[in-house]
């Protein structure tokens, strides 16, 4: 970069010199386009943080509400003309009740794929289960919460009267099925890069192979897997399209999957289907909940992210 | 507790070497666990099955050149998906072609030119960190972002419901005579209010021709002769302000379109393009960069004419996971256009629209039976399109991947 600053003697004295200049101008300006292409993510972020955080603001600034009942009750109900509440934890409530159905599906199962596709399967099995869950992984989400509104609830229904036409279960297996993939494949990753020197050994030690992969290869791959348990669940914290459909509408703070509920992202997609103004405080309360949406995955793929570094450190 | 419990090594060694000695019982172990492992595997293989099943038992009754070729209806048995297939292309190539350059240049100064400097280095490992955590946003929260930035433009150009600025648009008052024919007055300064007929002033045919109007009072006989009642009016009829877009249509803000759409999925898909571009230039070996930067070139040449173009396979792969997200993400859409009942493909960048995946929600969300079925069928189309581009995905791959070391 330096050496481009020769003065105007010295670019006369070289002949040819002055298209190398040029090149040179030119090379820095496609260089500070590329660098702004990657400073384009930064800014995107930065708008994500501004606009949430402004109309946040706008929503507290309105006389409906203050912090203390945002954050302190349970009772959410934007829309009831006079008798409105903005208490978020039954939107939160509602959100970690499908995301814990879906951790409960996908971990197990997950898990035990990503020790089968590492540890166990012969080549030909990975060659037909490793497809099959990419064509889990590629199924658009709107699909899944077709399947559980037509298909796993009244499923669920036949097996017991309790079950909502909109549930928290069928919604949360859809979710389930639907982060499977993404926890198999990473935690895969995982084991993958534990050192095969440390199977080798066990398996010399006389080891079984349930051994080995239990005692030996999971532990070292534990804070992988856990930075795909985390991964995995800030998916099912954000993800719409299944509980809009499936989990219903109806916000309240229940541990019961048969009722019907709403998550923060179901309660987003009801404000954007609805004809609300673009002002007043139900409008503004839609970006309160994105805000809080925002913070609570950020912090899960922060996490995540943090242990799937250290977790590279380990064996490189 | 009486008893001192004994200690673990000294218990009871033929128990122990039961528990957890016998070969045989491990053994039993492994082979349970190996079963535990297959039924897991194979029920997982099963769901695919069982979901596409259901969706083909249930939505190949209505897939028929009506439901691919004709525009939503509130009656299920004539309602298609035309529009909504158009929008979705549409929403696709305008992504992919805003997405494609942004993510890859973002990809190739992360990969390729990794700073020395201690704060660069920071600023490098911060854009990096950034990426992923923006992989990780849910989708729903990049349309809230589309609505604010993209769609009302944070107000700027007034209310957001109407243009502040626009070009490539012809506003005409339009009148709708007695014999059934339209005449358009033409407007020049939208701010004008409508027009109103006078004797003799100059009128368009629908057909475009300019005419003299007729005006005609309330007692008068309606003109006979075609010609006359063509450009005939009554003293009180009342014009409409419509307007026509040209292709190339163009407002700010960009209200509730396609190109607020596309740039809505445009955020969605960029980390994913550029994570996937970043490993497609690390796949490259360096040899080949230093053979360049050795022989002379400086490192944008390297990257122009040797890294990237051993990167593209890996790249265009990429690209094809991105479209694969676009059409198949419904809720940003949703933040962005709801839903709203469209008859006709999008003219141009500002006209509203919808999407497959929007469509496919509306109708898997109404109760009755054969507007889910239509549902499925849209499933159908929409997992084809994904089938394709999946298929092309692999076509490429092998047949530009070439041994690079």
């Amino acid at each position: 970069m330096k050496r481009s600053s020769t003065g105007p003697a010295a670019r006369g004295a070289l002949k040819g010199a002055s298209s190398r200049h040029f090149r040179k101008w030119k090379e820095r300006g496609l260089f500070s386009l590329l660098n702004g292409a990657a400073l384009f993510s930064v800014f995107i972020t930065l708008a994500i943080v501004w606009v949430l955080g402004a109309e946040t603001l706008n929503f507290f600034a309105q006389d409906e509400v203050t912090v203390g009942e945002f954050f302190g009750t349970t009772q959410w109900n934007p829309l009831l003309g006079a008798e409105k509440h903005f208490g978020i934890w039954s939107l939160v409530c509602g959100t970690f009740l499908v995301a814990g159905v879906a951790l409960l599906v996908a971990v197990p199962l997950g898990l035990i794929t990503a020790v089968y596709l590492s540890e166990y399967a012969h080549p030909r099995v990975r060659a037909i289960l490793k497809p099959a869950l990419e064509i889990l992984a590629g199924i658009p989400t709107v699909v899944y919460g077709f399947f559980a509104l037509t298909l796993l609830t009244p499923a669920l229904k036949t097996l017991s009267e309790d079950f909502g036409s909109f549930n928290a279960l069928a919604a949360g297996i859809a979710v389930g099925i639907l982060i499977l993939p993404i926890i198999t494949s990473l935690s895969e990753d995982a084991l993958k890069a534990v050192p095969q020197s440390l199977r080798d050994s066990a398996l010399g030690l006389g080891a079984t192979r349930f051994d080995t992969s239990f005692k030996v290869v999971f532990p070292a791959a534990m804070s992988g897997i856990t930075s795909a348990v985390l991964l995995a669940s800030a998916r099912a914290i954000g993800e719409t399209m299944i509980v809009a459909l499936a989990a219903g509408s109806t916000p309240k703070v229940t541990a019961d999957v048969r009722d019907e509920i709403q998550t923060m992202t179901g309660f987003m997609v009801q404000m954007a289907l609805g004809d609300v103004s673009n002002y007043g405080v139900e409008y503004y309360s839609m970006y309160a909940v994105a805000a809080m949406l925002f913070v609570i995955t950020l912090g899960f793929t922060l996490v995540g992210a943090y242990m799937r570094r250290r977790f590279r450190e380990v064996y490189d | 507790m009486k008893h001192a419990p004994k200690p673990a090594l000294l218990a009871d060694s033929a128990v122990i070497a039961k528990r957890t000695r016998s070969l045989a019982a491990r053994h039993r172990k492994d082979i349970f666990f190996r079963n535990v492992c297959r039924t897991v595997a194979s029920s997982s293989a099963l769901v695919l099955v069982l979901l596409l099943t259901a969706i083909l038992t249930q939505g190949l009754g209505s897939l028929n050149f009506q439901f691919l070729s004709g525009p939503p209806d509130p009656d299920p048995a004539i309602a298609g998906l035309w529009p909504a297939m158009m929008g979705s292309v549409w929403l696709v190539v305008l992504t992919l072609v805003i997405a494609l350059p942004l993510g890859v240049a973002a990809a190739i100064i992360l990969e390729e030119f990794q700073p020395r400097r201690v704060y660069l280095r920071r600023i490098h490992s911060f854009v990096q960190l950034n990426i992923t955590n923006l992989a990780g946003v849910p989708s729903v929260v990049f349309g809230i972002l589309g609505l604010t930035v993209f769609v009302s433009m944070f107000g700027i150009f007034g209310n957001g419901q109407e243009a502040g600025m626009e070009v490539g648009v012809t506003y005409f008052d339009q009148f709708y005579n007695e014999g059934d024919f339209i005449l358009e007055v033409p407007v020049a300064d939208q701010a004008q209010p409508v027009a109103e007929p006078v004797e003799g002033m100059t009128v368009f045919s629908y057909e475009g021709t300019a005419m003299a109007l007729h005006l005609l009072g309330d007692d008068e006989e309606w003109p006979a002769d075609p010609a006359l009642a063509k450009r005939s009016l009554r003293t009180w009829d009342a014009p409409g302000r419509i307007q026509e877009n040209s292709w190339w249509y163009f407002r700010l803000p960009f209200g509730r379109g396609v190109l607020a759409g596309a740039l809505t999925l445009m955020l969605v898909v960029l980390p994913i393009i550029i994570i996937a571009s970043q490993e497609a230039l690390r796949a490259v070996p360096s040899s080949l960069r230093q053979a360049a930067l050795g022989l002379g070139a400086t490192p944008l040449q390297t990257v122009r004419q040797i890294t990237l173009p051993a990167a593209v396979p890996g790249i265009l792969t990429g690209a094809i996971i991105a479209m694969s997200r676009a059409i198949g993400e419904a809720a940003p859409l949703l933040m962005i256009a709801g839903i709203v009942f469209i008859t006709h493909a999008p003219g141009n960048m500002m006209d509203d629209f919808t999407a497959m995946p929007l469509q496919i929600f509306n109708w898997a969300g109404r109760p009755q039976k054969e507007f889910h079925d239509l549902a499925a069928s849209g499933i159908i189309v929409l997992l084809t399109a994904l089938l394709i581009f999946n298929t092309v995905a692999v076509v490429l791959r092998q047949k530009l991947q070439k041994p690079l070391s």
